[in-house]
């Protein structure tokens, strides 16, 4: 019960008069951030990283879970009706949902999938308030040897096995190990990568290297296929409430999505695009009208994937909080907002900051009840977002990318390195590189690196340690069939399973 | 999980874009590895030095390279829904141009006319043909973000004339 205290502490602390503002701040900007195709959470906490100098850790926490969670609502309005997923998670709600809006039942599709995110969001976070406590006290039995495996884990499955690719994924997940050895390093004091050029000693910033992919990157390659056709927007019609009949057609989709998402994002793996996709093919197996499916559009076919996203989102957390592990690139940009609090995340923040983790958790029952009210009754305000006018919109967003990373340096390399980044974000859309392992390699690796020196340290320099010590050994084994595990599936088996579409904006 | 594509098409040609990325990518961990040798080594820390996660990186992204190369003489990974769609350079080059020109101007003319004058130009790329309401949609609401956005987070930018007439 003692979770139970620490929670009723928490939710003191959320419901402060100021934090419930933050709160809903976060909410609202995460789902006008959502429902915009291609800018994402990622994009937007980076964006607004430099808060971290100005407000409390707890303040600045929770606007940035209402964010994260709040684009994950806000993402299935897009998706359903424009049919451009408004973020890579809900590629899959695109599927069905769409179609059900262009049968005239877009009503139907919107609330499903809110109440099942608010279902699934509100389980999955029950899920962190109590797993949270347990993961810690098996972390605290990991040395520097063990967090190295599984930051390694970590490293294959985000980069190797949740993309379409392994060898484009790793290539990302290099090319941000690279971006985050730039600087002084911090043990040795000599300087990589730095080109002698002294305003890359302090390193990279992970807000330029975030915005320059995900705005930048996203800006001109939205310019290049400016005429490639656009999708329409599926006028709103239909009542918001869901029938008698699609209240007892989505309860189970929705619990079987949790089912699915939660312990999937839990996972040092994380991602809500293989959990989502898993639940549509299971809703599509049980359903008792599969003839919907890829017609007039199944209800099933939104109520699960939206639970399993939002249930994933929740479980992604677990790792972060708990191990400091970041496994999609908006926990690793939270994490490194951690690292500018000079917090250090890891097992014992439990324990050193009960205040700004609990509050943090309590922050969200609350943002999942704000997200209901703000997607359901006023779901027209969002739907106006949509109709921005292209011109404005980018060069808005590139005025806020100025912003965000001219104003940390006032130096002109920065918006130089920030446009070469979005460059390269430009050909790795164009060329189906994942972006997220950047990201996840530019937070992560330094990381790994300190863990393995440490490591080596205890060790005397023995790099058996790694092989010897049971649970890395485990770990280690474990990336080592996720790395080469599939492909030799694939050669056994010349199955090919069908996958989600080529899906525009990962942020 | 290697492309299931490239092995659908047996015998497919060299695809050049794909290729050229792989050569730039393998190009990119040569310029890692001669940046790696220039790490000085002090002999202090004979345990893992800072050379060792730099040699392993170049080393990573030059096998990725290798692979990439490969999958491109098979015919490559873009995917179809991409390879037909016909870019428009001229759009890109005004977003670039804009890009450049907000680099160019924000030293000397500060943060809002920098930005102003790159909105006409990225909106002109994205195809707007008003550059007048543009450029005054790009300064209110560059003027918003300095006042509003700048000034909440407490970063600080480059104030110009426009700025400092203002009160910035």
């Amino acid at each position: 019960m003692d979770t139970l205290a620490q929670l009723a502490n928490g939710f003191a602390v959320a419901f402060s008069p100021n934090n419930l503002l933050w709160c809903l701040v976060g909410t609202t900007l995460g789902t006008a951030i959502g429902v915009l195709p291609g800018l994402g959470p990622a994009l937007t906490i980076a964006l607004l990283l430099p808060i971290t100098f100005q407000v409390a850790p707890e303040a600045a926490f929770i606007l940035f879970a209402g964010i994260y969670y709040g684009a994950m609502y806000g993402g299935s309005t897009t998706s359903i009706l424009l049919n451009t997923p408004g973020e890579s998670a809900t590629i899959v709600t695109a599927l069905e949902g769409n179609r059900m809006a262009r049968s005239g039942r877009a009503g139907a599709a919107l609330a499903t999938s809110a109440i099942g995110s608010f279902v699934a969001g509100t389980i999955g976070t029950m899920g962190v308030t109590f797993l949270a406590p347990i993961v810690v006290s098996l972390a605290l039995l990991f040395g520097p040897a063990e967090y190295f495996s599984l930051m390694v884990l970590a490293f294959v499955t985000v980069s190797a096995v949740l993309g379409s690719s392994a060898v484009r994924g790793l290539a990302s997940l290099f090319l941000g190990f690279y971006l985050g050895m730039i600087g002084i390093d911090l043990q040795t004091g000599q300087p990589r990568f730095t080109f002698g050029l002294t305003e890359l000693l302090d390193g990279t910033n992970v807000i330029v290297v975030a915005v320059g992919l995900f705005a930048v990157g996203e800006t001109l390659y939205v310019a290049a296929r400016r005429h490639a056709g656009k999708d329409e927007i599926v006028p709103l019609r239909g009542s918001l409430y869901m029938t008698r009949e699609e209240w007892s057609r989505s309860w189970k989709p929705w619990l079987r999505g949790t089912a699915i998402g939660f312990p999937i994002g839990a996972m040092p793996a994380g991602g809500a695009e293989i959990p989502t996709f898993l639940s549509y093919v299971l809703e599509k197996r049980l359903s008792k009208k599969p003839e919907e499916f890829g017609t007039v559009g199944a209800i099933e076919g939104v109520a699960g994937p939206e639970a399993a996203n939002n249930a994933s989102a929740a479980g992604v957390l677990v790792p972060m909080l708990t191990l400091g592990l970041p496994t999609s690139a908006t926990a690793a940009i939270m994490l490194s907002a951690f690292q500018s609090y000079g917090i250090q995340p890891g097992p014992l923040l439990l324990d050193t900051q009960p205040a700004l983790v609990w509050g943090l958790i309590a922050s969200l029952y609350v943002a999942n009840v704000l997200l209901v009210v703000l997607n359901l009754p006023l779901v027209g305000l969002w739907v106006r977002i949509l109709k921005i006018p292209a011109p404005l919109l980018y060069s808005g967003i590139l005025v806020f990318a100025t912003v965000g990373t001219y104003g940390i340096s006032q130096s002109p390399i920065d918006l130089i390195l920030l446009y070469i980044l979005g460059g390269v974000g430009f050909l790795m859309r164009r060329f189906d590189f994942p972006t997220a392992p950047v990201v996840i390699g530019m937070i992560l690796g330094p990381m790994a690196e300190t863990e393995f020196r440490r490591a080596m340290t205890i060790s005397n320099g023995d790099w058996t340690v790694l092989f010897t010590q049971p649970l890395s050994a485990a770990l280690l084994a474990l990336a080592f069939a996720a790395l080469f595990g599939p492909r030799l599936y694939q050669l056994i088996q010349a199955w090919r399973g069908p996958r989600p579409d080529h899906v525009p904006g990962d942020a | 999980m290697t492309d299931a594509n490239s092995r659908q098409r047996p015998r497919a040609r060299l695809a050049p874009a794909e290729a050229l990325i792989g050569l730039g990518l393998l190009l990119f961990a040569g310029l890692t590895l001669w940046q790696t040798l220039s790490i000085p080594v002090s002999p202090m820390y004979a345990q893992v030095g800072p050379r060792v996660f730099p040699y392993i990186t170049s080393a990573g992204l030059a096998v990725f390279a290798v692979l990439l190369l490969v999958q491109a003489a098979r015919g490559g990974w873009q995917p179809a829904e991409e390879k037909e769609v016909a870019l428009d350079w001229k759009a890109v080059a005004f977003v670039a141009a804009g890009l450049v020109a907000n680099v160019a101007l924000i030293g000397p003319l500060g943060f809002s006319a920098a930005s102003t004058a790159m909105c006409v130009l990225v909106a002109h790329g994205f195809g707007s043909r008003r550059p007048l309401r543009d450029a005054l949609i790009g300064l209110v609401l560059a003027l918003a973000a300095y006042f509003g956005f700048a000034k909440a987070l407490g970063v600080n930018i480059g104030a110009g004339l426009i700025e400092n007439l203002l009160g910035g």
